[in-house]
């Protein structure tokens, strides 16, 4: 883009007045907050969020440190973007490691493999340790039923606990960031974005993301209704095979429960034509951790997860 | 991949043709389960095809666990387990949808009478209101509840939404009638924006597709109503308002003297060249650049995100506000307006409070709170003011000043004193920089939403509030 005038509408168009609600939001935690920090999986909404900060604080570098929470469990594509992503704008990452967690015998590997329950420790363990006081997430309302009621600014307690009765009425674009010690707030600029709309801007602002978004060959197995890649996480159990498919993933999470959709998407237009047009929720489709019962995304929000 | 798709509508519309051109409406929906609001809610996702397979196959689940029947679209929007267990809901829920024109985020507000403060947060960023009714029912206190915090809130639409049309035999004339009667109270406090829409949120009628069954209804159905109402358009009538966030002093080698003022234009438009002045320090300059990282721009309006540079060196920091040089702006430490109470302990007088109004937070003293709003009778109740120089303990309830406190949802008229003086914009002028909260600084915990000047509560004030208060009282004072 080059230098644009006013366009002859009166309004803002939906992305731009999204961006603009977003870089308002991390403006005011630049402001509010000693020691903030944006949670970075390599995933396109905490991509989206880097990008949107970039351009909040420009020409300054982002003022934000990164932090990854690693379940050890994770796509190569994934890492290599984010080593990649850290060392070109010169920020700070610090990694909390799940595998670590377990070796401090912190949290206890589940008999089912799957890592994803377990960053909630590892994550407030880092909070903790780097005295976080604002944790970017990129939660979205449209994800699930839980967070549709969830604010932009969420206050957690010392133990990192959700309690939706305790959060505050947000009126107006007045965000109330106070906090006792030991208090943090989690913060979700992206709050009123759908997946769509994430689309869209990655394919307005032509923002890169790890090649695994689009459409590619890949060994897989079925469970549990999804597609998953092998890897030393412990997939595929006997009686599960192995076979190659075209498929894409619209999450990026941990191997043994983000699932890969069969896609032949290999653009940006590509994959929004197939997000417009599909059935399922991207937390419906690919997340099994999600479908464990009604209020499984409640549960763990109120014991401090993302 | 296994979820049976068959019960969906056709395939959803949302192609990818124009949608760089659409924009976005911000709505609130004010009523109860009883008025079949979350089936409206539920009817607009699903004929806007924003309800997916694996939702709706929750929902199925969920209705069958209760005893099965027709799939219930009210279960779309019951988010939390303590609501679905008591089947109310209890806090503001946010729902998402979108046609080829707009895209929509609506706030989903509890109805109950002890929620009005879950109504006052949804109506705070609304430019439209539905206001739902029983067609069997009418005008109830709750609609002229729902009415009246509309009003209070400045919402500039309204859609009176008179639901369950087929339980009346789509009778022409109860909905006239009830519209009618909408109208005339509407009028009364200040509602000028008004649509009136029959429909039937269970099957469907003048909801997003028009209905063979009101003949003789010549307006919008409600979509068609939502994709067609101004957005922001008061922004940019109105004067400027730039409260700044963060000053942007990156000290590189690239820009090693760039010093901008970042925020969100509130509203009104910016132009290079303009003269500005900084309040409160009343310190004048000229906007040099107007920056993004896409690029500079010759101009900006509400509510883009922009930094701002300025031709002098002057101080500028978070919390300030720049203005239009030669305008007519309020700055004081005297704040008088109305306020609705939104935490679970009292307002006590004398009590020292932070006031965060824009992007500034100052300390403050609750003065005093002369009036209190009954939004079922729409009455107001004068008090009289109370000296808090000589502070009263209201926590003793023996106090005949007890009762004069405000409580979870009570909405009354205050005044407060500021640590240093502020932009104090009428809210019903400027509705992005006319808001404040009341915090306790003790915990953060948000004790009320304000609203500077006079609102709707003073116009429903039968006598003038009594008699103006020396203001020099706090001189000395030394807070």
């Amino acid at each position: 883009m080059t230098t644009v005038t006013t366009p002859a509408r009166t309004g803002l168009t939906q992305l731009d007045a999204l961006e603009s609600e977003a870089i308002h939001v991390m403006r005011e935690v630049a402001g509010e907050f000693e020691r903030p920090v944006l949670l970075f999986s390599g995933g396109k909404d905490s991509i989206v969020m880097l990008h949107l900060a970039r351009k909040a604080f420009w020409p300054a570098p982002v003022p934000f440190t990164l932090m990854h929470v690693d379940t050890g469990h994770n796509f190569p594509e994934v890492i290599d973007y984010r080593d990649a992503t850290v060392d070109e704008l010169g920020l700070r990452l610090v990694v909390a490691s799940v595998q670590d967690a377990i070796d401090d015998g912190r949290v206890v590997e589940r008999p089912d493999g799957s890592r994803n329950p377990l960053q909630t420790v590892p994550l407030l363990d880092g909070i903790t340790t780097h005295r976080f006081d604002a944790v970017f997430g990129g939660g979205r309302r449209d994800e699930e039923k839980a967070r549709a009621k969830e604010r932009m600014f969420s206050l957690r307690d010392e133990f990192g606990q959700w309690d939706p009765r305790r959060q505050r009425p947000e009126l107006w674009d007045l965000y109330n960031g106070r906090h006792k010690p030991g208090e943090h707030v989690r913060v979700f600029p992206l709050s009123n974005w759908t997946e769509l709309d994430v689309w869209r801007y990655i394919e307005r602002e032509e923002i890169v993301l790890p090649s695994i978004y689009y459409s590619h060959e890949r060994e897989v197995f079925a469970r549990d209704g999804m597609w998953l890649a092998p890897g030393e996480w412990g997939g595929p159990r006997a009686g599960e095979t192995l076979e190659t498919r075209v498929v894409r993933y619209r999450t990026v999470g941990d191997m043994s429960c983000t699932g890969a959709v069969e896609s032949t998407a290999t653009t940006v237009a590509d994959v929004i034509a197939e997000v417009a047009a599909s059935r399922l929720t991207e937390r419906g489709a690919t997340r099994a951790d999600d479908r464990a019962s009604e209020a499984a995304m409640e549960d763990r929000k109120r014991e401090g997860y993302f | 991949m296994t979820t049976d798709t068959s019960t969906l509508p056709a395939t959803a519309d949302d192609t990818a043709t124009d949608h760089a051109q659409r924009d976005l409406l911000r709505l609130a929906t004010a009523g109860s389960v009883d008025d079949g609001k979350s089936t409206l809610i539920g009817r607009l996702l699903y004929d806007t095809k924003s309800v997916l397979a694996d939702q709706l196959a929750a929902v199925e689940a969920a209705t069958a666990a209760r005893g099965g029947g027709a799939v219930d679209l009210a279960l779309l929007t019951d988010g939390l387990r303590s609501e679905r267990e008591q089947g109310i809901t209890i806090d503001v829920a946010y729902r998402y949808f979108s046609t080829a024109r707009r895209a929509f985020v609506l706030a989903d507000t509890p109805g109950h009478v002890q929620y009005t403060r879950n109504m006052v947060t949804g109506a705070s960023t609304a430019e439209l209101a539905i206001v739902l009714v029983d067609a069997r029912k009418g005008v109830l206190e709750q609609t002229r509840r729902h009415a009246t915090i509309t009003a209070l809130l400045g919402v500039p639409h309204v859609v009176l939404a008179v639901n369950k049309m087929d339980l009346v035999d789509f009778d022409e004339t109860t909905f006239r009638t009830i519209a009618d009667d909408f109208a005339q109270y509407a009028a009364a406090i200040g509602l000028t924006d008004v649509q009136a829409v029959p429909l039937s949120a269970l099957d469907g009628d003048n909801v997003v597709d028009r209905s063979a069954r009101t003949p003789w209804y010549d307006g919008p159905t409600l979509l068609d109503h939502l994709e067609s109402v101004p957005v922001d358009r008061d922004a940019h009538t109105e004067a400027f308002r730039f409260p700044v966030q963060v000053v942007i002093r990156p000290r590189t080698p690239e820009h090693p003297d760039y010093r901008g003022y970042a925020g969100r234009i509130a509203s009104g438009v910016v132009r290079v060249g303009d003269e500005v002045t900084v309040l409160p320090s009343g310190k004048a300059s000229t906007i040099t650049g107007i920056d993004t990282f896409d690029g500079p721009l010759d101009e900006a309006h509400a509510p883009q995100s922009v930094t701002l540079r300025l031709a002098d060196d002057v101080d500028v920091a978070r919390g300030d506000v720049l203005v239009p040089s030669g305008s007519t702006v309020t700055v004081g430490q005297d704040l008088e307006g109305t306020v609705c109470w939104l935490a679970e302990r009292r307002s006590v007088l004398g009590a020292r409070v932070l006031v965060r109004i824009g992007t500034r937070t100052v300390r403050a003293l609750l003065r005093e709170v002369n009036a209190r709003l009954d939004v079922d009778t729409q009455t107001v109740e004068v008090w009289d003011g109370v000296d808090t120089l000589h502070a009263v303990d209201a926590t003793d309830t023996s106090s005949d000043v007890a009762p004069r406190a405000l409580t979870l949802n009570a909405i009354g008229r205050v005044k407060v004193r500021l640590a240093e003086p502020v932009v104090l914009d009428d809210y019903a002028e400027h509705r992005r920089t006319g808001g404040f909260l009341l915090v306790d600084p003790a915990d953060g915990t948000t004790l009320a939403a304000g609203l500077v000047g006079p609102t709707l509560l003073d116009r429903l004030t039968p006598t003038p509030p009594p008699g103006a208060h020396d203001d020099d009282w706090l001189a000395g004072a030394g807070i």
